[in-house]
């Protein structure tokens, strides 16, 4: 059995533990109010910026022959570029452990049709897991998600996308990311990036609130010059976003494991406690005993 | 005059500007243009360059816009910016000292094939209007 001295230490230690869970959940919580204003103050451009290519793509629908070539899928996907997400640091629960896990079961389920995927890794938790496993990492984005990036991060990443999507390099781009649900549920999400989906399901969204309103537009290039112009920055947009939701989770995450790991240390100081006082009070017992059993010695 | 028109300049980073102007000039790509309230509601791509409006008071104002496209609306304008800064919260210095990198590297994508000169072009640009609005701070 475990001395007093000793579980007097094991204490110690988990009070000093339960000291840092603390302060790294009150840091999480500080950096997810900053994610989550910066999500906030994101939307007012995304949501104008959906609602003016939804429109725009309205008007050039009817000619399908002349679509720009960031709408038109390939017949033959043999390559697909996956934009994996993941926090640069741990200590988040199984946040990244399920974004890998998810990763590789998009990889398994695209190596099974034959197809070939190349991973750009934001985030350095995804890099290290596929570098060590020997994926073929196309690029990596060290030191973005979870800290303070701007747009131009979104940009760089959309635009060398766009290129290789252009001169045939691959025929599908994918994202993977962490979409904030709520505080307690981040889920794994999988979009598609190029070539691009998601224009008609933007102009649903918001055509009930403004009908027609947009249509009447005069376009000063015209307007499949404008949406030429406009598409890339829809893939910016989204990465831009991936790439917030992310973070917004990580911290999320990141707070609520260390909530869990503050409230298992409170219970095991609670305990040892318990045990703490047992053996003392075992151990005060056994002295009173052996002073008694002297004394009646004595008088013997 | 017609009251005034609602400017919005939004880029993904926050709400740059939101405000009454009367009149607002901007930077379309195919030309300067201006609007004044009741204007035809259109939309075209901005170049890099200055958006100026006159407030209510009917003081002028100046932001740098880059990457951006303009709805227009006959009581509002809506400006979509990479990224757009007022006049004043532009640091004249940072602004030249970035110029002057814009126009080494520039110099540098000229000599050699492997750095990209359309970039380094754009970058020059963007430098170059932004130190254009903030020096319209000094003339007045």
């Amino acid at each position: 059995m475990a001395t007093l001295k000793d579980i007097q230490r094991k204490i110690g230690a988990v009070k000093k533990t339960q000291k840092i869970t603390k302060a790294m959940n009150m840091v999480a919580a500080s950096r997810l109010r900053g994610a989550q204003q910066k999500m906030e103050a994101f939307r007012p451009y995304a949501n104008k910026f959906a609602e003016v290519l939804g429109s725009l793509a309205e008007r050039i629908e009817a000619d399908e022959e002349h679509a720009p070539p960031l709408l038109v899928p390939r017949t033959e996907v043999k390559t697909i570029d996956l934009v994996l997400m993941t926090s640069d640091r741990g200590l988040c629960g199984s946040f990244n452990t399920n974004l890998i896990a998810h990763a590789e079961r998009f990889l398994k389920e695209k190596a099974d049709q034959g197809i070939e995927v190349r991973l750009i890794c934001m985030g350095r938790k995804g890099r290290d897991y596929f570098r060590r496993r020997k994926y073929k990492i196309l690029s990596e984005h060290i030191g973005i998600v979870g800290a303070k990036f701007g747009f131009n991060i979104a940009v760089n990443v959309g635009r060398s996308l766009i290129d290789g999507f252009l001169s045939g390099e691959f025929d599908e781009a994918h994202m993977l990311f962490s979409e904030f649900v709520s505080m307690a549920r981040q889920a794994p999400t999988v979009k598609q990036l190029l070539p691009i989906t998601s224009v008609e399901k933007a102009e649903e969204a918001q055509k009930a609130e403004d009908v027609g309103y947009i249509a009447e537009h005069i376009c000063e290039p015209p307007a499949e010059e404008l949406m030429a112009e406009m598409l890339p920055k829809q893939v910016y947009v989204q990465i831009f976003r991936g790439l917030l939701e992310t973070s917004t989770s990580e911290h999320a995450a990141r707070m609520q494991a260390m909530d869990n790991a503050t409230n298992n240390c409170k219970e095991m100081i609670t305990s040892l406690t318990l045990v703490y006082n047992k053996a003392r009070q075992a151990a005060i017992t056994a002295e009173l005993m052996d002073i008694v059993g002297g004394a009646e010695a004595l008088k013997g | 005059m017609a009251g005034n028109i609602r400017l919005e300049v939004v880029t993904p980073d926050k709400s740059v500007v939101s405000d009454e102007a009367q009149t607002v000039v901007a930077p379309g790509a195919y030309g300067e243009f201006g609007v004044l309230p009741g204007h035809t509601s259109f939309l075209t791509t901005l170049k890099i360059g200055m958006l100026r409006y006159k407030d209510k008071t009917g003081s002028e104002r100046i932001v740098f816009v880059s990457g951006g496209f303009a709805e227009v609306l006959p009581d509002k304008v809506t400006i979509l910016a990479e990224s757009a800064e007022r006049r004043r919260d532009i640091d004249v210095e940072r602004a030249r000292a970035a110029l002057r990198r814009a126009e080494e590297r520039l110099a540098e994508a000229r000599k050699r094939e492997d750095l990209d000169f359309n970039r380094a072009q754009a970058a020059l640009q963007r430098a170059l209007a932004r130190v254009k609005v903030a020096e319209a701070q000094r003339a007045g």
